[in-house]
């Protein structure tokens, strides 16, 4: 859909809402996540598309459709919360007027201490219960989340994300999250559509999308370290045999031909000093340490093993290897954890 | 000390503060909520009376309520009387003159509520009259009080307009800044002090008391 100033959002996003309570809207900032999550509300009007939830039309600009905000039943969640500071937690749940799905949405949440405070007396992690409450209250058929931990701290962000999964997944209504922080999506997503640049480039379960990302610029978006070209060199018992830089590696035989990208994730790179012997491990490459960076608890190191590889290993392991630049090592990356994406 | 004068300004202050509201409550929120040229000519619209003499002002009321002009004879038609020099020929005039008054506190505060809250309200199904009655005007309220004793001080204190547009008639038209001015004029300067002092004190009990409302410091004070 066309948006006036010239933004275009290529959004042709089909979800299985009904399966999957959960989906995450994921992408970097400015990729256009929250002005889809507008036009979802009846917020934003295209100059052209369409959107089709269930067996309703709410939007379609060529014939002429469209309905407000009022008559979509989306209940959305601002980045802020934007609970009405004029009014108390309760009046801020009743406010869509239906007295007893507020009582019921106070209950569930556990909002019946906070009833007579007002917002700006109630805390970060507070304010988005009540902000959810105040959605559900509405009895929505859809809920939409706006970026709804980047408003806490660091400490709250940990304990609520845990809380508002059990909240969405026992909603009863769909809804769409929209985040730019990976682990939120893991934590929070049965379903994802990654975002870059104005367009939905995979949706898919979770997992799968970050395990298998079908394009280099979503394997860069959900954030795996290790993109790099490869050649098929040659394929036997299921398994290719793949050349990266001056190196060769290994992994399972999905079919692929062709110019292909190697995805790895620094995570799934593991490092030893062992001299190499007999084991399991097939892709085993020596290397040498480029650089180290200490990242809290872990540490991520830059290998060079004849093409560029990050491995993230913990600080304790980074300082129990005693590892320096310069130094000598062996990576190891078990063969499932390479993944193969298709270039071009 | 004329008090038939004082009970006739309360009494032109009151009613115009009541209508301004009800005219200025829906213009500030367009003005507020509004883009593009439109926007701007009616806010300059609005601003003039800030600029312009009053005299200006009084003369072109006078005209446009007058007997000749189509809004005097429909007034003529329907109740058999003048606008000019009469009780409400004042009031059209005052409305007129104590507009930016009202319109500029109460769109600045529409304008300073958070759009988010409107498009929650929205989201939540609630309609956009019901969004304006619910959300915008109790967050607006100091800003609406603001241009009410704005508009009702203004009213009190104006006085090229009203001697244009409704002359010295006492009881009909002579407000009490028509009749200080009346009794210097006759020399009655004892007359002239008292009324004058009320006023004086009248007025800054009234900012006094607004001011201490405000949190902060200059809110109020028009864009003169």
């Amino acid at each position: 859909m066309a948006l006036p100033g010239g933004f275009r959002l290529d959004a042709a996003l089909a979800l299985p809402l009904d399966q999957a309570p959960v989906t995450v809207l994921f992408g970097p900032s400015g990729a256009g996540k929250t002005t889809l999550l507008r036009l979802l509300a009846g917020l934003e009007r295209p100059g052209a598309g369409k959107i089709v939830f269930r067996d309703r039309t709410w939007c379609d600009i060529e014939r002429g459709v469209w309905l407000d905000p009022q008559q979509r039943r989306a209940g959305l969640v601002f980045q802020h919360y934007a609970l009405f500071p004029h009014l108390t937690v309760e009046r801020n749940v009743a406010f869509a007027g239906k007295a007893q799905a507020a009582a019921r949405m106070m209950e569930r949440f556990g909002l019946g201490g906070l009833a007579g405070r007002l917002p700006r007396a109630i805390s970060g992690g507070e304010q988005q219960r009540v902000a959810l409450a105040r959605a559900l209250a509405a009895e929505p058929d859809l809920l939409l989340l706006d970026e709804p931990l980047s408003a806490l701290d660091a400490a709250a962000r940990i304990r609520t994300r845990r809380e508002l999964r059990g909240l969405l997944a026992g909603a009863g209504v769909p809804s769409i999250v929209v985040t730019h922080d990976r682990t939120e999506a893991i934590a929070l997503a049965d379903w994802m559509a990654v975002m870059v640049d104005g367009r939905i480039l995979q949706t898919g379960p979770v997992r799968e999308v970050f395990a298998r990302p079908a394009s280099a610029q979503v394997a860069e978006a959900v954030g795996v370290e290790n993109i790099l070209p490869a050649e098929i060199v040659s394929r036997a018992g299921g398994l290719l045999r793949l050349r990266v830089g001056s190196a060769a590696l290994e992994c399972l035989d999905g079919g692929e031909s062709g110019p292909v990208l190697v995805s790895i994730r620094a995570e799934d790179v593991a490092l030893t000093r062992d001299p190499a012997r007999a084991s399991t491990q097939r892709n085993r490459l020596s290397g040498v340490v480029r650089a180290i960076a200490i990242e809290g608890a872990l540490a991520r190191v830059e290998m060079d093993c004849g093409f560029p590889l990050v491995a993230l290993v913990t600080a304790q392991s980074a300082a129990d290897l005693d590892l320096l630049p310069g130094e000598s090592l062996a990576a190891i990356v078990k063969t499932t954890s390479v993944h193969l994406i298709a270039a071009g | 000390m004329d008090t038939q004068a004082l009970w006739l300004t309360l009494r032109l202050a009151l009613t115009t503060t009541v209508l301004l509201l009800l005219i200025a409550l829906p213009a500030a929120w367009w003005i507020a909520s509004g883009t593009g040229a439109a926007r701007a000519l009616v806010q300059a619209v609005v601003a003039l009376p800030l600029v312009l003499p009053p005299t200006v002002l009084g003369f072109y009321v006078l005209i446009a309520i007058g007997p000749r002009s189509p809004v005097g004879a429909l007034y003529a038609r329907l109740t058999g009387g003048l606008l000019p020099f009469s009780f409400a020929g004042l009031l059209v005039a005052s409305v007129l003159y104590s507009m930016p008054f009202t319109v500029q506190p109460m769109a600045a505060a529409f304008g300073s509520v958070d759009r988010k809250l409107l498009e929650a309200a929205w989201c939540l199904g609630v309609s956009r009259a019901g969004t304006f009655r619910r959300v915008v005007v109790p967050l607006a309220r100091p800003g609406i009080a603001t241009a009410a004793i704005l508009s009702f001080a203004h009213t009190v204190g104006e006085f090229g307009v009203v001697l244009m547009v409704g002359g010295n008639i006492a009881g009909v038209t002579r407000t009490v800044s028509i009749s200080i001015y009346d009794q210097a004029q006759s020399l009655d300067y004892s007359g002239a002090w008292h009324t004058s002092l009320l006023l004086v004190g009248f007025s800054f009990v009234v900012l006094a008391v607004t001011y201490s409302w405000q949190r902060r410091a200059w809110m109020l004070w028009p864009p003169h």
